[in-house]
């Protein structure tokens, strides 16, 4: 594995910079009333969509959950398009079918997202499959959180990744907790990645609040699965530093323990190490910082201009035309 | 035209379709082992010595694995034709179907397609509760889905090769009864549907239904199993001086809703045959289409000959008790005169 070089690292940072300010953004408008439903945050996380992604092509693809904010910035779906269909504008990627929980875009390789835990790892072996098959050299990679290992489609899934050597990498994001429930209290092995042992396939944890760790494990797994060598469970311990939803006022987790990850938050710890290798300066950063805004402004800016679907809209794409 | 079962015409599709399409594949458990049986019900049999084991992939036992590797490899540009051992093991792979499948086009705003196939047998045939269900109401309920159910050779054939060159999520529903299989599969108290079916190219288009016989009294509507029982009662009912149209509609979604109504508009009575529990079951559904759209043609009430609303029996004697007839859909016809 080559060394990170500094333009992969800001490149990087840009990117988990947008997911943050961008659901960052997503709150005010959200508590504005201006964003309807509920929201899953992906703040804390953003280390493990962007430095898993950042190994992908157009033609990969990427399977997400009900919380794909991350997935899909990272992915390359554009942030006005997300921000729309946020806001149940017409103009948004799914013309306002999809909402928060099934953002995605196929013609970046991500198909909509799926709201129902565990259920994406068998589709992902799919399209995989379908990758195989028409002997393209490109990856399905299957995000879930830790709450899905213990869905019988996850271990479906594993199995026949396994057996058939499908190019599929397994990125579990362990945040500690399924909506509020300690993933101690429901598994007896400490990592998640262990279970790979039962398929047969390499099982691998990462620190995933390190992008280059991320980055460095995803690699490797996207590398073997594009020589098809087949499936890794790739583990990133993470931490959500905002609720499940925006109705968890967040009273199961200890303030102690929200202030140490608070201090690992990704984004702030590469901040420190380009700043430490004297790669970049506050005022590098500032830049990157006022790019990302104005970008996030812009989408927002764009989705308010939009008017929101017709009623009757909602009788069109039950079937594809 | 070759005289065949509905699983040899469902194979010869299969095969035409494999042929036509290298994108179109079959997935399921037990359909290709060497030495096996070719699926429960004989259909793919030997078409992996014809196709290799990657085209007709034996899969393990993962009901919920097999509909997503369907869905996923249809979005991914692949046509595959899954089939599940038991139309009960649906109930396995409900979130894949009704969650996913049915929903991915909808959820894209209509730019992800989901072109795949998922046959499943139906029907009572001395299984007793967890083999022998109909199931086909559940799937006409999920917008997203079509859902198909031939009871002819032809049609059988006809309707799995526009099913699989439709764009969306289609279930083909086949009865056991039906097939027609030889050997050591075959059902007890199997129907002989043997019929012609072209060796050439033809597809029975989704959404066209089909009159059977055609009477002036009253309309039967029957599907799968149904059809042939609806074809005697109306045979019987003609000696008595009651001409009855029988209806076979061979998709269920899209209905051909206007066969339907123009036949009620013409007789003037309804009866809905169905293998199916009573409450909540599709003959409810035509009952109710009926009612809101033909209501002043009829001269009766709609009549439902179905199944009692009880899992589907072991024994014979209870299984006979709870399956339709001929002589309950007569019963049933003669009460609206």
């Amino acid at each position: 594995m080559s060394e990170v070089t500094f333009e992969q690292k800001i490149n990087m940072y840009s990117r988990m910079l947008t997911i943050r300010r961008f659901e960052e953004r997503c709150n005010v408008l959200f508590m504005q009333g201006r964003i309807p439903s509920t929201l899953h945050l992906y703040i804390g996380q953003e280390a493990v969509a962007v430095g898993v992604c950042a190994h992908l092509r157009p033609t990969d693809y990427v399977l997400s959950t009900h919380r794909p904010h991350g997935h899909a910035i990272a992915k390359g779906v554009a942030l006005r398009d997300i921000m729309a269909e946020l806001m149940a504008k017409v103009t948004g990627v799914s013309k306002g079918k999809a909402g928060s929980m099934h953002v995605g875009d196929i013609r970046v390789g991500m198909p909509p997202a799926i709201g129902i835990v565990g259920a994406n790892t068998p589709i992902a072996c799919g399209m995989a499959l379908a990758q195989k098959r028409q002997g393209r050299d490109d990856v399905t990679v299957s995000f879930f959180g830790d709450g899905a290992i213990n869905e019988g489609a996850v271990h479906e899934a594993l199995n026949m990744a396994s057996i058939w050597n499908l190019p599929v990498v397994f990125v579990c994001e362990n945040n500690l907790y399924g909506a509020s429930t300690p993933f101690g209290q429901v598994s007896k092995l400490e990592n998640v990645a262990d279970r790979a042992k039962a398929y047969g396939i390499p099982g691998v944890v990462a620190d995933g609040s390190d992008v280059l760790a991320v980055h460095a494990a995803a690699g490797k797994a996207i590398a073997r699965a594009r020589r098809g060598k087949g499936p890794t469970l790739l583990e990133c311990k993470t931490y959500r530093l905002c609720g499940h939803s925006r109705s968890d006022p967040l009273t199961y987790r200890s303030k102690e323990e929200e202030t140490i990850w608070r201090e690992k938050e990704p984004i702030g710890r590469l901040a420190q190490d380009m700043k430490a290798h004297g790669a970049v300066t506050d005022a590098d950063l500032e830049h990157i910082e006022q790019e990302v805004e104005a970008t996030v402004d812009e989408a927002v800016a764009y989705a308010d201009a939009s008017p929101y679907p017709l009623p009757e809209d909602a009788l069109r794409h039950v079937f594809y035309e | 035209m070759t005289m065949m079962t509905i699983a040899e015409a469902l194979r010869e599709g299969i095969r035409e379709e494999m042929l036509r399409d290298p994108r179109v594949f079959c997935l399921g458990e037990d359909i290709g082992i060497p030495g096996g049986f070719g699926g429960a019900f004989t259909v793919t049999l030997g078409l992996s010595d014809q196709f290799g084991h990657e085209r007709i992939l034996d899969t393990p036992i993962s009901e919920t694995g097999i509909a997503g590797v369907a869905i996923g490899a249809a979005m991914a540009g692949l046509r595959p034709i899954a089939d599940v051992q038991y139309g009960d093991f649906l109930f396995c792979m409900m979130d894949q179907l009704a969650n996913q499948a049915a929903k991915m086009t909808y959820m894209s705003g209509g730019t992800v397609s989901v072109p795949m196939v998922m046959r499943a047998p139906v029907g009572s045939t001395r299984r007793g509760t967890q083999h022998a269900q109909s199931l086909e109401a559940f799937f006409t309920h999920v917008p997203g889905l079509k859902v198909v159910a031939p009871s002819t050779a032809y049609d059988a054939k006809g309707l799995l090769k526009a099913a699989v060159r439709d764009d969306n999520p289609v279930l083909i529903f086949e009865h056991k009864l039906l097939y027609g299989s030889k050997g050591p599969r075959s059902e007890k108290g199997a129907l002989s549907p043997i019929g012609e079916v072209p060796s050439t190219d033809y597809v029975v288009p989704l959404g066209e239904g089909i009159i059977r016989r055609i009477g002036t009294d009253v309309t039967i509507i029957g599907k799968l199993t149904t059809v042939y029982m609806a074809m005697g009662a109306a045979e019987k009912l003609a000696q008595e001086g009651i001409s009855a149209e029988v209806i076979d509609p061979r998709t269920l979604v899209p209905l051909d809703k206007e066969l339907i109504l123009n036949s009620v508009r013409k007789t003037g009575r309804l009866v809905v045959v169905e293998e199916d529990n009573k409450t909540g079951g599709w003959a409810g559904d035509i009952a109710a289409t009926v009612a809101e759209e033909a209501f002043w043609y009829l001269d009766a009430p709609i009549k439902r000959v179905s199944a009692p609303d009880t899992p589907p029996p072991f024994a014979p004697v209870m299984e006979a008790y709870y399956l339709p007839s001929v002589d309950k859909i007569i019963a049933a016809t003669k009460s609206l005169f």
